[in-house]
């Protein structure tokens, strides 16, 4: 970054071997000289808050997400900050190194964006659309459970059983999800189900 | 505009996001760099503190976390050196940093890992801004905040040399030097610094002066009662006292935390400067770093008039023909 | 947890064993530092490593990765010979007086029953004697010897602190000045609190390690009380809220179980789970199975699940092993029996042990479906990165699917917290460009499936067309309706059970909470311990009032809790016989003659009497269990068993190995190493700067924590000679990996059994994808081996070796 200069700027540089008062003396007018001193803007001034909790441990902070915009209108937002909750019981405001970090999280480089597919043997993903994304599992989760779903067993005993096919369940998704995760999982008869409780 | 922000008592509170009229601005400076005769404010804040108790210090991290994410700034990622502190020291991104010492208490033979969070101590008396050439570059409140304005700093590092404690840094990038402002911009609409208001187990705290000190005060009596003796109350008086303090379980060995200072005093030479001796002093302090500041400044891409250039030379040639003739 | 975070403000003890609160959980730690400061807490550390929980800390000792249960016994064996028990809380809220089957006994490190080949007991000595009125026979006087008191006092007989010394390596006089302090939690107006994570669960015999403090936490009387209880931290936002709702193999929401192919019909399968109590005027609380299970079958199948179809039963699947757990499904992949796989936010490759497996079992699946805010190592598990991902991209035939997901920040609903806290929260973000909900995913996956058997017929295509989705918008059913579908509601009126002509739930109504389910097929509850989470109130899990009248941190309108928004379980027992409280001073439950005066929610009927109503009302003994009868496959106590790969034997039984019931696959068997080869205990954890391996992809976390490095001692450093800094090669019969030195006064050796015993420590966070330096897991190295009894991969202890590496070249 280049800086201009300005004389007056110099001045101020070589500082002691000018006879350096004070701003006034400087040439400074009263309301240059509290621009001068003027902190930083602050930034969260008009941004919209939304409550949340940090998606990370089980502590489960409160947080509010600061963002330029507001989802509740149907607006694009822009998350431009986070911070602890005070209100929060559990935490009151306090956040550690990684939930005061959240925004990066949301904002990190390596966020996917579009679906990829990656084809056997292949030493790439390649974009692909949402539409052909999920025909290919469905076509491939039908052919597989049609041939390999145990109904019954050596018994005769209505088993129901599908375990080529498996479903590893994640550890932050909401119960919503995981609710709506169960029932397709299950419908199907899949029991190759777990989740993230032991590592 | 509407509301004027409320003086911060402490840094438990979410921000505002209505504008505000600030609760304290230029008019509050009671000190500017290489400036005297500052007219004093016609009001006195409340003198502010961050009290930082290494007792209740986990060395988590949160305040570096929670001091980049305020601040926007984007240190690099570094390496592993054989400890856990990251990034290797202070910079001009990264303005507050956990030392880590392990320390075996020779009394008890038991291991201490001793955390300390180091970062800019808002002097009453600071070194910096004695230090500093620049008219303005640094400035002090009323409510004792010593924070860089960073469009009057040239990078001479005078304020590096200045401090007692070793904190400010000089950009490689924009050659001007950068530290804690503890958070003025917060703290101007009644909020405290990111770093307590984010610290989990609330080691540190921010509010009044006072209020720091007596809580302070519990704290010391909590050690005591679990068997540190010498716990106590950093607030060095070398400087005047500081705006940023410490809890120590051992307050009679400031050393062992990572090397903060026993008795930290501004250089005398900085002391005695007065008017257009100072550069003189400088000099002094720094044979080396007077002319390579100076030559740094003006082969690096500022514009300057040549005539801004051939005086500052002669001003510079001058300073240290008198400094050799001190020598 | 049995409390919740805001609770441990009033402790008077905190136990930090078996976890490292300050670094995975510093917020939650707060809470230490609150008790610490306003009450003079004192907080002790056990741990392998001085951590930093241990740096603030009033007392810590080291132990040996591995060797918890017998610091746990021991201090068990201590508490008893030196009378620190709360002898009114033992003998009636535990079943201590309860009289054990004659055959029962243990020796030679096993109990009775066990069968060598199949790896398991038979655990049908385990159990009461049963008199004739058809309960269990007790001594009320504990003189009998076949109480489970006696028995318990003869089976920690042997767990002396020198015995304790010598088997973890922890110095004979700390274990006793823990002990001691310990001890004072057994008055009634001293609590302790116990905080753990994977420090306990990630060994052979997890379960067993938490066994052991509950036992101590009931000894002492400090389950149920405020600032007291069991308190597993819990590793993720909603790991809680995962296995509540059941996604696990073998379990239905709200801990209902899958059957297994023993139980081929409703009828059999309910033959198991009738729950008659064990002893007079119990509660028995599981007696309710069936209206949980039948309003689970309806929330599935609505109309399709009958009374006369047996609720749909024959849709459910039958399990013919114990569980398909993530472990079992990577040994069938590995050996070519799974075809598509599907990883919901999982990055399963840097998270099951021994990754070189993992990358040859994802190599022969078909199919592998990602659905995740990040690119992980898992959906890139094919890509070569050097040293870091060894792999020929051309010889891997797997086809793979990388879905971008929504997270925290953009999408609506409620994660389950350590306290079992369910907190709804809101978006505030724009997805990122084409990324969506998991729920549209998930809904787009099961309509398209189902229009293919729809459209084409197929295998057994009943329970999926016969699936309910009454959702407003079928492609994108909202958390709303998730939710509700979660608490309940009545599918015909639901008429009061004392007063059959009063209607309490008109139909189409949200129950108010489980009290109102029936096992008729009048409602419907996907998650009965949810239920009150959104009844006809509306959203409690909103709910932002944080008052607490109380001052005890019970913040009882703060979201919702589960069971019933109850925040202390077993809070009866936080008052003696007689319905007082241990300590006034912290009252949480009082009876005032004619019910339960509490400010959080009673855990047992309101009414009930104190006397005739014992305080653990699920168990079917209405006691607590310090015999755990034949509930856990590896021992009704814990009995101490050496990791799968340990530096020394069995002291018990040099030839037993290991957990003896735990299961183990061939494969895996050969490669558990010895310590002749791997002389060096290793042992995993996580870093206060990173979250799993999450935030490596965060710029401000890799900053903090840029590296992936290892922590040994200065002696080990010395032995070896490896520099402060320098790099190391670190391997074990599985793998390698390399790594920058962290030396450290921090890691001491240990002396077991006569021998030196080094550890490393080996963090976990870094892989081949983010922002961060490149690195590894500690999973390349780690044997496949779980817990008896729930499949923990055994992360915590295991062995490896340690040498000085060349510098990496610089790129």
């Amino acid at each position: 970054m280049n800086i201009d200069l300005s004389r007056r700027g110099f001045l101020k540089l070589a500082g002691a071997g000018v006879a350096a008062t004070s701003l006034g003396a400087m040439g400074f007018g009263e309301a240059e000289a509290a621009e001068t001193a003027h902190v930083r803007a602050f930034k969260l001034t008009t941004t919209t808050e939304t409550r949340n909790t940090c998606p990370y441990c089980s502590v489960a902070c409160g947080i509010i997400m600061y963002s330029k915009g507001d989802v509740k209108v149907g607006e694009d937002a822009d998350l431009i900050h986070i911070e602890g909750d005070v209100d929060h019981p559990t935490n009151r405001g306090t956040l550690c190194p990684k939930g005061a970090a959240l925004k990066d999280f949301v904002k990190a480089p390596t966020r996917l964006t579009k679906p990829r597919y990656r084809a056997a043997g292949s030493n790439e993903l390649v974009e692909i659309s949402w539409d052909e994304a999920l025909d290919k599992i469905a076509r491939a989760v039908k052919d597989d459970r049609d041939a390999n779903l145990v109904q019954f067993n050596e018994e005769g005993t209505p088993v129901n059983r599908w375990t080529t096919t498996g479903f590893l369940a994640a550890s932050a998704t909401t119960n919503e999800t995981a609710w709506l995760t169960y029932k397709t999982v299950r419908s199907m008869g899949i029991v190759g189900f777990d989740n993230q409780a032991r590592v | 505009m509407s509301d004027t922000a409320p003086q911060p008592k402490t840094a438990v509170s979410n921000p505002p996001v209505q504008p505000l009229e600030v609760g304290f601005d230029a008019r509050d400076v009671v000190r500017i760099s290489a400036t005297s005769d500052v007219p004093q404010p016609e009001r006195q804040l409340d003198k502010l503190a961050k009290l930082i108790d290494i007792s209740k210090c986990i060395g988590c991290k949160a305040c570096q976390s929670a001091c980049i994410e305020w601040n926007d700034t984007h240190p690099d990622i570094e390496t592993n050196i054989g400890s856990y502190q990251n990034p290797h020291d202070l910079n001009p991104q990264m303005f507050t940093l956990m030392r880590f010492s392990e320390w075996v208490n020779p009394e008890t033979d038991n291991l201490e890992w001793l955390i300390r969070k180091d970062g800019c101590m808002h002097c009453e008396d600071p070194g910096c801004l004695k230090a500093c050439p620049a008219p303005g570059a640094i400035v002090q409140y009323s409510n004792g905040i010593v924070d860089f304005i960073h469009e009057n700093c040239i990078g001479c590092g005078y304020c590096v040399t200045g401090c007692p404690f070793d904190i400010p840094r000089i950009s490689q990038v924009d050659h001007k030097s950068y530290k804690c402002t503890l958070c003025s911009d917060r703290v101007a609409v009644g909020q405290g610094p990111a770093c307590a208001k984010a610290c989990p187990t609330q080691a540190i705290v921010f509010g009044t002066k006072a209020d720091m000190i007596a809580h302070a005060d519990e704290r010391i009596a909590d050690l005591k009662s679990r068997g540190y003796d010498n716990a106590g109350l950093y607030d060095p008086q070398g400087v005047g006292g500081t705006h940023v303090m410490y809890v120590l379980q051992h307050a009679d060995k400031p050393s062992i935390y990572s090397d903060l200072p026993d008795n930290p005093r501004i250089s005398p030479i900085v002391e005695g400067w007065k008017g257009v001796t100072k550069t003189a002093g400088l000099a002094v302090m720094g044979i080396a770093a007077v002319g390579a500041a100076l030559h740094g400044l003006f082969s690096r891409g500022n514009r300057v008039t040549e005539e801004d250039t051939e005086e500052a030379e002669a001003l510079v040639e001058s300073d240290l023909h008198d400094r050799r003739g001190d020598v | 947890m049995t409390n919740s975070w805001t609770d441990i403000k009033n402790t008077d003890l905190v136990i930090v064993m078996g976890g490292n609160a300050a670094e995975a959980h510093p917020c939650g730690f707060k809470w230490v530092t609150e008790a610490k400061a306003h009450r003079g807490a004192r907080l002790i550390v056990v741990d392998p490593r001085y951590n930093r929980t241990a740096a603030v800390s009033d007392y810590y000792a080291p132990i040996r990765p591995g060797s918890d249960i017998v610091f746990l016994m021991g201090l068990i064996r201590w508490l008893i010979e030196n009378d620190k028990v709360n002898r009114e809380y033992v003998t009636n809220y535990t079943n201590a007086t309860f009289l054990v089957k004659d055959e029962f006994g243990w020796s030679d490190g096993l109990f009775t029953g066990y069968d060598e080949e199949k790896r398991d007991f038979d655990r049908s000595s385990w159990d009461y004697k049963i008199g004739e009125d058809g309960f269990a026979q007790v001594d009320m006087t504990l003189s009998d010897p076949r109480c489970v008191w006696n028995l318990l006092k003869s089976h920690v007989d042997v767990y002396t602190p020198e015995f304790v010394e010598d088997i973890c390596g922890t110095p004979k006089d700390k274990f006793l000045h823990i002990c001691e302090m310990i001890g004072e939690c057994s008055a009634p107006d001293k609590v302790m609190t116990s905080m753990y994570a994977l420090g306990w669960t990630q060994h052979s015999k997890g379960a067993q390690n938490i066994r052991g403090m509950a036992m101590v936490q009931l000894i002492l009387g400090n389950m149920g009380m405020p600032g007291g209880g069991m308190n597993a931290l819990r590793g993720h936002s909603n790991i809680q809220g995962l296995t509540d709702i059941g996604l696990m193999s073998n379990l239905i929401p709200g801990y209902l179980n899958i059957p297994t192919e023993k139980e081929p019909d409703y009828a059999t399968y309910m033959s198991t789970r009738n729950f008659k109590p064990l002893r007079p005027n119990q509660t028995s609380y599981w007696q309710n199975y069936p209206k949980f299970m039948v309003s689970f079958m309806k929330a599935m199948w609505g109309d399709a699940a009958t009374a006369e179809n047996d609720w749909a039963y024959h849709y459910l699947p039958k399990l013919d092993v114990p569980t398909y757990d993530a472990m079992r499904m990577f040994e069938l992949m590995k050996q070519g029996h799974v075809n598509i796989y599907f990883f919901q936010g999982f990055n399963a490759l840097l998270s099951f042990p021994n990754r070189a497996k993992m990358t040859e079992a994802f190599s022969k699946l078909k199919l592998m479906v990602v659905m995740d805010p990040l690119a992980t190592e898992t959906s890139h598990f094919w890509e070569n990165h050097g040293i870091y991902n060894e792999v020929d991209p051309a010889s891997i035939q797997t086809e793979v699917l990388e879905l971008p997901t929504t997270c925290f920040a953009e999408d609506e609903g409620a994660l389950v917290n350590s306290g079992r806290w369910l907190q709804w929260h809101w978006a505030g973000a724009t997805p990122p460009g084409e990324a969506k909900y998991d729920t549209w995913i998930m809904a787009q996956i099961f309509l398209r499936v189902r229009k293919l058997y729809e459209e084409e017929g197929g295998v057994f295509p009943d329970p999926i067309l016969n699936l309910t989705w009454d959702y407003a918008n079928p492609d994108d059913p909202t958390p709303a309706e998730l939710a509700r579908e979660m608490n309940g509601r009545a599918l015909q009126p639901v008429y009061d059970t004392t007063d059959p002509t009063k209607v309490l739930v008109e139909a189409g109504k949200q129950v108010l909470n489980f009290s109102q389910l029936r096992d008729d097929g009048s409602t419907m509850c996907a998650c009965w311990i949810y239920s009150g989470s959104w009844n006809e109130d509306g959203n409690n899990m909103a709910r932002r009032d944080n008052s607490d009248p109380s001052g005890i941190g019970i913040y009882a309108n703060w979201t919702f809790a589960w069971p019933l928004n109850r925040r202390i379980l077993y809070n009866r027992a936080s008052a003696d016989m007689q319905g007082r409280p241990w300590d006034p001073a912290r009252a949480l439950m009082t009876w005032n003659g004619e019910r339960w005066e509490s400010p959080d929610v009673p855990d047992i009927s309101p009414t009930a009497k104190p006397g005739d109503v014992m305080p653990f009302i699920m168990n079917a003994e209405g006691t607590s269990r310090l015999f755990a009868r034949g509930m856990m496959r590896d021992g009704p106590f814990p009995t101490h068993m050496e990791p799968f790969e340990s530096p020394v034997a069995n002291i018990f039984n040099p030839k037993m190995r290991g957990n003896p019931a735990s299961r183990v696959f061939v494969d895996d068997a050969e490669q558990f190493a010895t310590s002749e080869e791997f002389p060096l205990v290793a042992t995993s954890y996580r870093l206060t700067e990173h979250f799993h391996y999450w935030t490596k992809h965060n710029p401000v976390n890799s900053t903090l924590q840029p590296q992936f490095f290892v922590e040994i001692s200065e002696e080990l450093a010395a032995e070896k000679g490896i520099a402060n800094g320098s790099r190391v090669r670190v391997w074990s019969k599985r793998g390698e990996v390399w790594a920058k030195a962290v030396v450290t006064k921090r890691i001491r050796p240990l002396t077991v059994r006569g021998k030196t015993v080094h550890v490393v420590g080996i963090p976990l966070h870094w892989g081949f994808m983010g922002a961060a330096r490149k690195g590894f897991g500690p999973n390349s190295l780690t044997p496949v081996v779980g817990d008896a009894n729930v499949e923990t991969p055994e992360f915590k202890a295991f062995l490896v070796n340690v040498e000085p590496a060349e510098e990496e070249p610089v790129a």
